[in-house]
């Protein structure tokens, strides 16, 4: 599984970052969503579909 | 064994998003939509901040695109309104005389603006909810040069910034001390103030509107403390309503909202999600309502659970606590406001001083010994940060040590 997150979409609000603190955080300097796995673990999974499902803007989608 | 039906009465996120989740969860029966909107669900955030700048396109709002809302296998029932409720005998009526059975039903037709008498009638006196809305309000600031936002909330404001930014002499009318004060209190009030100031509107704040004056077309506003304020248009954002109208001798529940309990339950196999919902937080020990985007998405997810408990277990079955931090956010000029938890009058505030090149604040919210509520001005980190620890029951005095220990 790999992450994209699409930063035209991305506004920063850090859902993401709630619901999966293991697998992103917000940029030091753009303020906009990080992976911080490129190739998370599929233990990860739930965490990662529920940050998908909170994003507000829809920026955040995997490809297996 | 008859099909299942699960019925959604609204079309925004809240709506949207629990039929998507029903189907994710793996609920293969029937499922309607009535949406008494013509458009399929759309952004509404967006409406007061890039379509008012002519940033986005009314047609590029749409929350999924028509391949996508075909594979969820709903029927849509777009431009319809729903009538009446019968619980007892599970079945709602629309305006088209269509009657509609249910196993289960999800209330989630949300607010719309709160009208007011005066200027009703006059052109160029609008309020700001719909799509239809923001098309209309975005053609009056095309032709206008002076325009009176009334209402300092949080579409008074965007309104304000985006008229601002179009470069329309802008005045904000707030009845309270200052915008935002009555949702985010006086001192961050004042912030508020000052980005508006900063940027040329004119803000009154602590008066009301008194009347909204023109022949056929508003000409002025009269505020309540006998001055005139010329307009070529007027919005009005003087708060909402919970459109449940309808649902009067239901048999449900309405104050405020459809009141819910701590499962988003309105009734037997009755469920309500997003800004029509009331239901009890057990985070907070409150009941309360949330007209926000964000509750809108995080809640369809436990309805949608509890619908498919609902149907698996009926009326006895374990249903899910929804026990979130609240949370939004408002973009004015380029300023992002963020607000996690809650707060009200009486609560201790306590403003962080400026960090970074002065435009990042901070102030955090405090009630009988709990960090409840963190507000941010360009600093989405610190709010992650607070918001975590509201939803971690906090205390206040440890929240405020840990600041005093960094040396903020």
């Amino acid at each position: 599984m790999q992450i994209h997150i699409d930063l035209g979409k991305c506004c920063g609000y850090g859902n993401c970052v709630l619901a999966a603190p293991d697998v992103f955080a917000l940029d030091d300097v753009s303020n906009l969503a990080v992976a911080l796995v490129t190739e998370p673990d599929e233990a990860l999974r739930p965490a990662i579909d529920r940050a998908i499902d909170e994003c507000p803007t829809e920026a955040i989608t995997t490809v297996a | 064994m008859a099909p299942r039906q699960v019925v959604v009465v609204g079309a925004g996120p809240g709506g949207l998003r629990t039929v998507e989740q029903l189907r994710k969860k793996g609920y293969d029966g029937a499922l309607t939509v009535v949406g008494d909107e013509p458009h399929a669900p759309y952004d509404r955030p967006a409406l007061s901040k890039q379509v008012l700048l002519g940033k986005a396109e009314p047609t590029a709002l749409a929350l999924r695109g028509a391949e996508q809302l075909a594979a969820l296998g709903a029927d849509f029932r777009l431009g319809r309104r729903a009538v009446s409720l019968d619980v007892p005998e599970a079945r709602l009526e629309l305006d088209d005389g269509d009657t509609l059975r249910f196993d289960a039903l999800v209330l989630a037709t949300g607010c719309g603006a709160r009208r007011l008498q005066i200027g009703a009638g006059l052109a160029g006196v609008h309020y700001l909810r719909s799509l239809d809305d923001a098309v209309a309000v975005r053609a009056a600031l095309a032709t206008a040069r002076r325009i009176v936002v009334v209402g300092g909330g949080f579409i008074g404001c965007e309104v304000a910034a985006a008229a601002r930014a179009l470069g329309l002499e802008v005045t904000l009318v707030e009845a309270a001390a200052a915008p935002l004060a009555p949702i985010l209190g006086g001192r961050v009030g004042e912030l508020v103030t000052q980005l508006h100031v900063e940027r040329g509107v004119t803000v009154r704040s602590g008066t009301g509107v008194a009347g909204i004056d023109g022949g056929t077309r508003v000409e002025s506003v009269r505020l309540s403390d006998g001055s005139e304020v010329a307009a070529d248009v007027v919005v009005l954002g003087v708060g909402t309503q919970p459109s449940t109208d309808w649902l009067a001798g239901s048999g449900l529940t309405l104050d405020n909202g459809v009141l819910c309990d701590r499962h988003c339950s309105a009734g037997t196999g009755v469920f309500a999600v997003g800004d029509v919902a009331r239901w009890y937080n057990p985070l907070f020990d409150e009941v309360m309502r949330i007209e926000h985007w964000t509750n809108a998405a995080e809640q369809a997810a436990v309805v949608a659970a509890n619908v498919q408990a609902y149907l698996a277990g009926g009326a006895g079955a374990p249903l899910a606590d929804y026990a979130p931090v609240p949370y939004f956010w408002s973009d004015q000029y380029d300023t992002r406001i963020q607000f996690a938890g809650r707060t009200r009058a009486g609560d201790d505030v306590h403003l962080l001083p400026p960090a970074g090149d002065g435009r990042e604040r901070v102030a955090l919210y405090g009630r009988e010994e709990r960090l409840v509520g963190a507000l941010a001005m360009n600093s989405p980190r610190s709010l992650l940060r607070y918001r975590q620890a509201i939803g971690a029951r906090a205390s206040w005095d440890s929240t405020l040590d840990e600041l005093a220990g960094v040396g903020a």
